[in-house]
């Protein structure tokens, strides 16, 4: 999933500063499950915005929406009935989802309420790390199901570094090294042999060092 | 500020608090009137939302009242809980309403007299933090309704 994490309440309302009706706006995808942008979290933040302002003797009017994806335009489409009454939007989805309410809504100020982390997975209840880096041309059937470009901290091809301590990577006991994992992992495999194998230099022309990428499945494509 | 009489929310756990504000009641304690208990199944059943909006509300002080650790009638409700009222203290912090505001207190059902004590003692720290800061724009409110 996308990762997100809630901006500081401060930084929300300087962004709210000149309005005092705004549209609260959830997603019910990645957000809800890493528990930063779904339906409660909007109405948390939204008690949490109204006390404030109310706090420097003002008050703050907040519609509450969560929509299914913000990242389609057939469910931004729902906030057409409400928009106008909004003076502006505030936004609890990924980055891609506030895009998506900007370009709908060209004449309205949308902000980001949560600042998007990474693509990761559920380490246990209420903890999230970063497993996929979207390069653009998966290396995961080489390293045994583990990402060495999201999970190495210099995104090694063939480790591991001499940063690496008893399993732990140098940049803090914290952090696995991700190639002692993979070493495990293909040990585990059987795979040992495979280690050997030199990964050539990569093409980060799939990744984001090609600008900005899109899809285009022509058989579905409109 | 001597007259100030906080509103204060109890969330009160079916099992232990509440139980033991009848006991409290059986033993004839008194307790500050302005605690206004509300009877949850267990202390986990209190969301972070619960507590924020009792604030919106008005409230001056909220405390969540579940059983002795270890005792949670549902195993471990009473420690989530007090996970959330952390996360609400650092919220309530964060907007300038005061994370002291809220606190968890723990008892067992036979603590009639901790349960007294307790809401005094709740009732004195919110007297001293004075009235929540919304309180200000909802009373404005309520006389521009009326």
């Amino acid at each position: 999933m996308i990762t997100a994490e809630r901006k500081p309440i401060e930084e929300i309302l300087e962004y709210l500063e000149p309005y005092d009706r705004i549209l609260l706006v959830g997603c019910n995808e990645c957000v809800t499950v890493c528990a930063a942008g779904g339906r409660k979290e909007v109405a948390l933040l939204s008690s949490a915005l109204q006390m404030a302002r109310m706090k420097s003797g003002r008050t703050l009017e907040v519609r509450e929406m969560t929509l299914e994806r913000q990242c389609d335009p057939e469910y931004v489409e729902e906030l057409v009935n409400f928009i106008d009454q909004a003076g502006a939007v505030l936004s609890m989805a990924c980055g891609c989802g506030v895009q998506e309410v900007a370009r709908r809504f060209k004449d309205k100020p949308v902000f980001p309420a949560v600042n998007t982390k990474f693509m990761g997975a559920s380490e246990r209840q209420g903890v999230w790390a970063e497993r996929c880096q979207g390069c653009g041309d998966c290396l995961l059937g080489l390293t045994g199901g583990i990402c060495p470009i999201a999970r190495c901290s210099k995104r090694l091809l063939n480790g591991p570094c001499g940063g690496s301590t008893d399993g732990k990577c140098e940049i803090s006991p914290e952090v696995d090294c991700a190639w002692q994992l993979i070493w495990e992992r293909l040990k585990a495999l059987g795979l040992e042999k495979r280690y050997e194998d030199i990964i050539s230099a990569k093409d980060w022309r799939t990744s984001r060092d090609g600008g900005p990428r899109k899809i285009v499945r022509e058989d579905l494509a409109s | 500020m001597d007259h100030f009489s906080p509103v204060i929310v109890a969330f009160c756990c079916h099992y232990c608090a509440y139980t033991a504000a009848d006991m409290a009641g059986s033993m004839r304690l008194s307790y500050p009137s302005n605690v206004k208990i509300i009877r949850v199944p267990c202390s986990g059943k209190v969301s972070a939302l619960h507590i924020m909006r009792a604030f919106q509300k008005g409230a001056d002080g909220v405390y969540v009242a579940g059983c002795l650790e270890g005792d949670c009638h549902f195993k471990d409700g009473n420690i989530k809980a007090a996970k959330r009222v952390a996360y609400v203290k650092k919220m309530l912090d964060e907007i300038g309403i005061g994370g002291e505001r809220v606190e968890v207190i723990r008892m067992s059902a036979g603590m009639g007299e901790r349960f007294a004590q307790s809401a005094k003692d709740f009732t004195e720290r919110i007297r001293k933090l004075g009235p929540n800061p919304v309180r200000a724009v909802l009373n404005q409110r309520e006389s521009a309704g009326a």
